[in-house]
């Protein structure tokens, strides 16, 4: 076990600075252009070009470039064109709506997915299979963006059962939370649901066919308990997963068309007016924090999996 | 189309060895029909898939005839603004933008067919021209990602070692950030400065932006199964035949490799073209996508959801297009799966 995980935290280090130097790269070394022009925005003047360019050490050599611009976003210096706010502090104010909607977001879509991929795969081939299917296919093919919007439009504007948009803290005032928080947290999920609840479908159709499982019925065991203790058990595998590493890019930032259309000021609420304000310095710091994230969040999965399964620490 | 069974093809020794023409013969009678054949009388099957794919088609015949429908039928450009205009609804006059600043709903007429937007410009010529944008991105993306993808599968479970180690790696790199925000990366870095590979040249502004960074990030996706094809394939016999017959490793890669893994790079494609439309909308609705004043169906929702509730057909139409379209090529990208995945077979599907 001291071995693998040793492994895995190593390779995880390697990456992590891939991926430092790899977005370094997008921001600051991509052909054509002047970075310090990329940086400023397609609005910033000459003079502040040139205060760009002396900050970040653009007349300098790219190694030394690449090191000036990890420091700055790891001593949390960097700061923004458009307001002159410090990034990193801006991200830190931002957490907790962002965690707020993965956390909510993905209790209910891991729920929802096991169940509608459970009752689909009962019934598979039946009505409610196909009722099921069609629902999960029109969830997979409706951009976040336009869902929030249209339940915006019905429970917030034409009901009126719902705010319209923005955040309250918990701590603040836990109902308000809560009523806020109820249709993004739906929103967000739907997609979700649609795509695990046919992976979680798939995967219990094939298993179903497992001999332990016919051998689980010769025994006479009830359908119900081969379901859930032989059959679910396994296909729940590459569910969860999934679970994790989705999971970790809606708070490293994958969750931006929903906070934006919300209105709920989280980290990708953030990147996202930064984007319209053509201000790249909070872009650059999120792109590699919900990178970071990600990256770090498959590594504790991979970890757990080998604390659960032995298989997987003997073959890695 | 049809093989006769009685007839002796050409290029079998059928006159030396009878035996063996006949058993070839009765195998071609049973259903020796090649797999694509039969994945496509399968399809052919699948009423729904058929349905869902043709409404696909219907979009994009309509969108490619935008230029026609804004000549003849609207008398207006994508960009034309009528801020001040107004328009004969029923015998009434009325703006086309209210003083207000609510842009007038669908006229269900020539002019203003769905609705003016709020700089009063016609929706369904937006809509056409937005549409046509969207799936130009959809299909050059899938085409720039299956290329890459394909290339890179290859050469990494061909030669394996070092060339796999480093593509392998790359496309780990590129897995590990989440879809949306490696596109909103490329894209804000790209839309200031343009693309510049030496011999061309690509402007900030340009449809061929969002087109590469939505295939480029894509191309894990497609790559990592295909790759772990490849490595199992390598180690067949007809690759060891071709290679004892003096075939250099691009012959056997393209010509004996490819060919099967083609059927899992048709399964692909739909399922690419939808998320590429998908993730064109959502970086164009964040304004790092399509740049104005070129119309997309995201950019069209990302104007309209600034004016709801007042204004609900800015956001309505545009989005009922791009779900009818992305839900036309899922569904049918669903057929040709089933058709084609021989699993499909095994499985229980409806």
């Amino acid at each position: 076990m001291a071995r693998f995980l040793v492994r895995r935290l190593l390779a995880m280090v390697v990456v992590l600075f891939a991926i430092s130097v790899l977005t370094f790269l997008i921001f600051e070394a991509i052909p054509n252009g002047d970075p310090a022009v990329r940086l400023g925005g397609r609005s910033s003047t000459p003079e502040t070009r040139e205060a760009i360019r002396k900050d970040w050490g653009f007349d300098k050599p790219i190694y030394e470039q690449y090191a000036i611009t990890m420091r700055k976003i790891f001593t949390g210096t960097v700061v923004s064109y458009s307001q002159q706010i410090n990034v990193v502090d801006e991200i830190k104010r931002d957490l907790p709506a962002t965690l707020s909607l993965a956390i909510g977001a993905g209790v209910i879509w891991l729920g929802f997915g096991i169940l509608f991929g459970v009752i689909s795969a009962v019934n598979a081939g039946k009505l409610t299979d196909t009722s099921l299917t069609v629902l999960s296919l029109i969830g997979v093919s409706t951009p976040v963006f336009l869902l929030g919007a249209l339940v915006l439009w019905a429970f917030a504007y034409k009901l009126t059962i719902f705010p319209a948009g923005g955040y309250v803290p918990l701590t603040q005032d836990p109902w308000g939370w809560l009523t806020h928080m109820t249709l993004p947290w739906f929103v967000l999920s739907v997609l979700f649901i649609g795509f695990y609840s046919r992976v979680l479908r798939s995967n219990i159709l094939d298993t179903i066919n497992e001999d332990y499982v016919r051998t689980a019925r010769a025994k006479g065991l009830s359908e119900r308990r081969i379901l859930i203790h032989h059959v679910l058990r396994n296909s729940l595998i590459p569910v969860v997963s999934l679970w994790g590493l989705d999971f970790a890019a809606v708070i490293g930032g994958g969750a931006i068309l929903t906070e934006t259309v919300f209105n709920l000021q989280g980290v990708g609420q953030y990147a996202a007016t930064s984007i319209q304000q053509l201000d790249v310095p909070p872009v650059l710091v999120i792109t590699m924090f919900g990178a970071f994230f990600v990256v770090v969040l498959s590594a504790a999965v991979d970890i757990v999996y080998a604390l659960l399964d032995p298989r997987i620490r003997l073959s890695a | 189309m049809a093989v006769d069974p009685t007839a002796p093809s050409p290029g079998t020794s059928a006159a030396l060895e009878p035996g063996v023409a006949l058993g070839q013969t009765a195998v071609a009678g049973e259903g020796g029909v090649g797999p694509y054949k039969l994945a496509l009388r399968r399809l052919r099957r699948n009423r729904t898939a058929l349905a869902f794919g043709a409404m696909f088609l219907v979009i994009v015949v309509m969108c490619l005839c935008a230029p026609l429908y804004s000549k003849y039928v609207a008398h207006t450009t994508p960009s034309a603004n009528h801020i001040t205009d107004t328009v004969k609804v029923g015998g009434k006059t009325e703006d086309v933008v209210s003083p207000g600043g609510i842009p007038i709903g669908p006229t269900w007429q020539g002019r203003f067919f769905l609705g003016a937007d709020s700089n009063g410009r016609d929706v369904a010529v937006r809509l056409l021209y937005g549409g046509r944008n969207s799936l130009e991105i959809g299909f050059i993306a899938t085409l720039i990602s299956c290329l890459l993808a394909t290339i890179i599968a290859l050469a990494a479970g061909y030669y394996r070692g070092v060339i796999d180690g480093v593509l392998s790696r790359t496309m780990d790199l590129i897995w590990a950030y989440p879809v949306i925000l490696l596109g909103i990366a490329l894209g804000t870095a790209l839309a200031v400065g343009g693309l510049d590979f030496g011999l061309f040249t690509v402007s900030g502004a340009s449809l061929w932006i969002p087109a590469i960074i939505i295939g480029v990030v894509y191309v894990p996706y497609m790559a990592k199964p295909l790759r772990g094809q490849v490595l199992s394939l390598r180690e067949k016999e007809f690759v060891e035949a071709a290679r004892s017959q003096g075939a250099g490793n691009l012959r056997i890669m393209f010509r004996e490799i490819l060919p099967n893994v083609a059927s899992s790079i048709i399964v692909f494609i739909p399922l690419m073209i939808a998320n590429a439309i998908l993730l064109e909308a959502a970086l164009s609705f964040l304004g790092a996508g399509v740049q104005p004043p070129n119309p997309s169906w995201g950019t069209m929702i990302g104007d309209g959801i600034r004016l709801i509730p007042s204004a609900m057909h800015l956001t309505l139409i545009p989005g009922a297009m791009l779900v009818l379209a992305v839900l036309g090529i899922n569904v049918f990208g669903d057929g040709v799966r089933d058709a084609l995945d021989p699993r499909a077979e095994v499985r229980i599907e409806h």
